[in-house]
């Protein structure tokens, strides 16, 4: 089960919801071997395409330095389907690389860049299984180990 | 020539655990080899044949002082006495319907 706070859940939405058409992608860190979703950080789609995702190389390195020095791991990994639905995709099982992580699958085709609800689901990719799993969104608490 | 490189999650089956090991050589293609003797198949995680010679796996991301070797000359980058390699997998996929080049043929995707 991935456990996600409100506010995290809305900001992940909301940056599906503005990259439409193209994929949004990005991650959601916390302690290592904690299971905490705790540090929304979305990331740019260097791609920039409606059916392609990557991170930029460098900011890449950055994360996972940035990661490291605090002792974190990206607990969530996530991005959009701007055209079908929110399952993983052949590639995205192919190149799922982080077995610890939740994936989780934003669809924007009915609603685009406009309110209006969009699937919300999170997938555990290992060795080419996947796995969904139920997404338990949880109210926002003032915490402040998450305070920079 | 030592280096220090840092491996990552996916790949520490093959280092017992270990978050970074120490690889010797003064190329990248070197280093990797040194890996491959002291952990044996960690070598086609990273390498593949590309038109008749090795290269980079295309989604895996290795960079030497911060720089991809991409840019530096790839597997024949050079190293030095106590840079760091870096080896981090690409965080990548989509909703592709077209053909990607992700490894060698039984493992090309399309669909979706």
């Amino acid at each position: 089960m991935l456990r996600i706070d409100q506010e995290t859940h809305d900001a992940i939405v909301a940056h599906a919801k503005r990259d439409h058409p193209d994929e949004a992608c990005g991650v959601v860190t916390g302690p290592e071997g904690a299971d905490r979703a705790e540090r929304f950080v979305p990331m740019v789609n260097a791609a920039s395409s409606p059916t392609f995702y990557e991170f930029d190389s460098t900011d890449l390195l950055n994360l996972y330095r940035e990661m490291d020095d605090r002792g974190e791991e990206p607990v969530v990994v996530y991005h959009s389907h701007t055209a079908t639905e929110a399952y993983p995709s052949r590639t995205d099982i192919a190149l799922a690389q982080e077995p610890n992580a939740h994936y989780v699958l934003v669809g924007t085709r009915e609603h685009g860049n406009s309110p209006g609800p969009v699937e919300f689901r999170s997938y555990r990719v290992v060795d080419g299984e996947v796995t969904e799993e139920e997404v338990l969104v949880v109210p926002t608490r003032e915490e402040p180990r998450s305070q920079p | 020539m030592a280096v220090e490189v840092r491996i990552p999650t996916i790949l520490r089956t093959y280092t017992d655990g270990a978050k970074a090991v120490t690889g010797r050589g003064s190329t990248l293609s070197e280093v990797i080899e040194d890996l491959e003797s002291n952990h044996p198949g960690i070598k086609e995680r990273l390498v593949e044949a590309k038109d008749g010679r090795s290269d980079l796996r295309r989604f895996v991301n290795v960079y030497v002082n911060d720089e991809d070797v991409r840019f530096t000359g790839g597997l024949d980058t050079t190293v030095g006495e106590g840079d760091q390699v870096v080896v981090l997998p690409a965080v990548a996929g989509g909703d592709s319907s077209t053909t990607v080049a992700g490894g060698d043929s039984s493992t090309t995707v399309a669909g979706g």
